[in-house]
């Protein structure tokens, strides 16, 4: 009894469980990952993976044609979420907290739900599956992600800036360029990493919404690994991780705050 | 140098209400080219949404702004020539001390080597060459400050706002700051329009104190007028310390308070008339030998404050003064007092009782504030529009709200010498003017009740 008290007592000890959890869940896969892509189907030692990844056109065609989605998504997600953002944050249109709920609520559906939900809605309204409909999926599913980082970077500045910049001269639209879209920059950029890092690697909007007519990178990966090319997969699990960590670097140290309050 | 005579902003007949509550009550002044105008008050009184409303942040619901003759309330803030110096600074975080500056005339299309030119100027003007490349998040308050500054001047406003500019800046660096502002005022030759709540600051500063109150003027004049001789007895407690007494003329130059009479200088109140005289704490000299004075009275408490000493000091009839001098006289000590007779400042008395106008709703009850009061049969009748009056110290107030008919908070506190004169504002806005001799606070919650006896009706035709 006094053993298990002294290890409650100390503080640092109440770091075990974790500790264990991110190395098992973690730490673990992502050396399992660097493992396996480093090895061939016998377990030597090759770069044979990623050979043949460059070598595939078929591979590297999917994964260029995924970024360009994720871009596309991503700019829509902006172009959209943007005046949504500025309205909600508007304190002369908006006055209530609902309305900015309500554009939070689709999170809290399950995102596969949600995109069952959208092939039955293009069903009933008869339009094609496809291109299209995968990026209004992509969208829909992702917009609120990119609402409530600059939202909330709206809503937090300083109305007096824009008191300021008005009494220097600058017209309403002058105001919106040359204050309000600089300072709500850290709010876009972490709109950026939470759209466009997870539309990259989805398989299942995808294959829902096209019929598994296109194909993202998501999707191969997925593919490989069912049907056991377990290093292959590894590989192109690798070649993603980096390419988004790549982007997470363009927008680091900025905005760390901004994507902590979401709901 | 500009002209000063000549008037450069015109305010007529400006109100503004947020839904109930009046901040403008129909205010009128004028204000001249080059002149430093202080707008003074506390908390609520409407300098800062007057200031606003100059800048063209909101607009009031009746009157007109004009600056030289050309009514400006119809411009959006962007189009007025006036800048602003915000309370709290306002710079633009994204942009380097640089950029803030020159920000007004990049927008006003000025060459960049001009834009150059200027913004040194503005620097050196402030004190702060050599920062131009700073980040303004690493500068002090003091120096964001003298930053926001630079960045209105540097526009060439006819007139400059400033909200409160050092009521973030501790003591001492506000000194100096305010010795700079007016320097620079000077050197510039424009217009101030300067808000704070700070009376040592706009006595300091200013070419002309406009003293506020509850949305109205209470008085407009330089700062020794302001100082010398208070238009009411709320400028007179707002700016500096004072004893403020309830007194009688008797006759002209002859006055009588605190139990003495005293010759004065004023004039023209007429006979045995109640007034409030006004003597400063420094007014009032104290001597050790009692034969001759004035009065005599007995020091309570005896406090150094630096350069002089502040005592209060009970008088032969019971009233309590405060009194500043270079002498300490200790604790207990009895002392004689003189005061001159241009040392008396007598002002005319807003109200000597409350008045109040009420419809009865039988020959023994009036409804008034809200709510019905019982009183005497007067002979009056029911639907009778009616005249209430009550005494001062005849309202009374108590601790639980419960306790009351109506509910009211201490909305401003007067102490008289012998009792507090208190302003109660009820639920519904109105106030009602109590004398006690018990300590409130102000915002204390009161429930407020009247005796039947004490209540005067009179029908109004």
């Amino acid at each position: 009894m006094k053993f298990v008290a002294k290890i409650f007592n100390k503080r640092a000890n109440w770091a075990i469980p974790y500790a264990i959890f991110l190395a098992l869940f973690v730490a673990l896969p992502l050396v399992l990952i660097l493992v396996y892509a480093f090895q061939d189907a016998e377990g030597a030692f090759s770069l044979d993976n990623f050979r043949r990844f460059v070598e595939q056109p078929e591979a590297v065609n999917t994964f260029i044609y995924s970024i360009g989605i994720a871009l596309i998504t991503t700019i829509l997600c902006i172009l959209l979420g943007y005046p949504a953002a500025w309205i909600l944050s508007n304190r002369k249109l908006n006055r209530s907290e609902i309305t900015v709920v309500l554009f939070i609520l689709p999170m809290w559906i399950n995102i596969l739900v949600r995109t069952l939900a959208t092939v039955a809605l293009f069903d009933f309204a008869k339009l094609p599956l496809g291109e299209g409909a995968l990026i209004f999926g992509m969208v829909y599913n992702f917009l609120p992600f990119m609402i409530y980082p600059i939202y909330n970077t709206l809503q937090k500045m300083d109305h007096s800036l824009i008191e300021a910049a008005e009494d220097l001269g600058a017209t309403p639209w002058k105001v919106f360029r040359k204050v309000t879209v600089p300072l709500s920059m850290p709010g876009v950029m972490s709109g950026i990493m939470m759209v466009f890092m997870p539309t990259i690697s989805t398989f299942a909007i995808a294959e829902l919404l096209t019929m598994n007519n296109v194909k993202l990178f998501g999707t191969t990966i997925q593919e490989n690994i069912n049907n056991g090319m377990w290093n292959y997969g590894a590989a192109l699990s690798l070649i993603m991780l980096v390419i988004i960590g790549i982007t997470s670097l363009f927008s680091d140290g900025e905005e760390q705050n901004d994507s902590e309050s979401l709901i | 140098m500009a002209k000063k005579s000549e008037t450069i902003i015109k305010i007529e007949n400006l109100s503004k209400a947020f839904g109930d509550k009046v901040v403008l009550d129909n205010i009128n002044l004028d204000i001249k080219r080059g002149e430093f105008v202080t707008l003074l008050g506390p908390s609520g009184c409407g300098k800062t949404t007057l200031l606003r409303m100059l800048a063209g942040f909101m607009q009031p619901d009746e009157g007109v702004i004009s600056m030289e003759d050309k009514n400006i309330l119809t411009m959006p803030p962007h189009q007025r020539p006036l800048n602003t110096v915000f309370q709290r600074y306002a710079l633009f975080p994204h942009l380097n001390v640089y950029e803030n500056i020159a920000f007004g005339l990049k927008l006003k299309k000025v060459v960049s080597r001009e834009i150059d030119k200027r913004v040194r100027k503005a620097l050196k003007m402030v004190s702060m060459t050599d920062y131009e490349d700073r980040d303004v998040n690493s500068l002090s308050g003091g120096q964001q400050q003298r930053v926001a500054i630079a960045r209105a001047i540097v526009n060439q406003p006819q007139v400059l706002l400033l909200d409160e500019p050092l009521a973030a800046l501790d003591l001492k660096m506000r000194k100096d700051m305010q010795m700079e502002l007016k320097q620079m005022h000077e050197a510039l030759g424009i217009t101030f329009i300067y808000v704070t709540h700070d009376q040592e600051e706009a006595l300091t500063l200013s070419d002309t104190i406009v003293v506020m109150s509850e949305g109205k003027i209470q008085q407009i004049g330089t700062p020794i007028d302001i100082y010398n001789e208070p238009a009411n007895s709320f400028v007179a407690d707002f700016i500096g310390e004072s004893n403020i007494l309830n007194g009688t003329m008797i006759k002209d130059k002859e006055v009588e308070f605190i139990g003495h009479k005293f010759e004065c200088v004023d004039s023209g109140f007429g006979e045995n008339t109640a007034v409030d005289v006004v003597i400063r704490p420094e007014d009032i000299y104290l001597v050790g030998n009692v034969e001759n004075a004035d009065f005599t009275g007995v020091v309570k408490s005896c406090i150094f404050k630096g350069v002089h000493y502040e005592m209060f000091v009970e008088t032969d009839k019971g009233f309590e003064l405060m009194i500043q001098d270079y002498n300490a006289f200790e604790e207990g000590t009895t002392v004689g007092m003189f005061i001159k007779p241009s040392d008396i400042h007598v002002m005319r008395k807003e109200r000597t009782c409350n008045t109040f106008q009420g419809v009865m709703t039988s020959p023994t009850t009036v409804e008034m504030l809200g709510s019905e009061f019982e009183c005497k049969d007067q002979g009056l009748q029911a639907g009778d529009n009616v005249t209430v009056r009550v005494a001062f110290n005849r309202v009374e107030l108590h601790d639980y709200k419960e306790d009351g008919k109506l509910i009211g908070s201490v909305h401003f506190i007067l102490y008289k010498g012998d009792h507090y004169h208190l302003t109660v504002k009820t639920e519904d806005g109105d106030f009602i003017y109590v004398d006690t001799n018990d300590i409130w606070d102000n915002f204390d919650v009161v429930g407020i009740s009247i005796d039947k006896r004490d209540i005067y009706v009179s029908k109004r035709v």
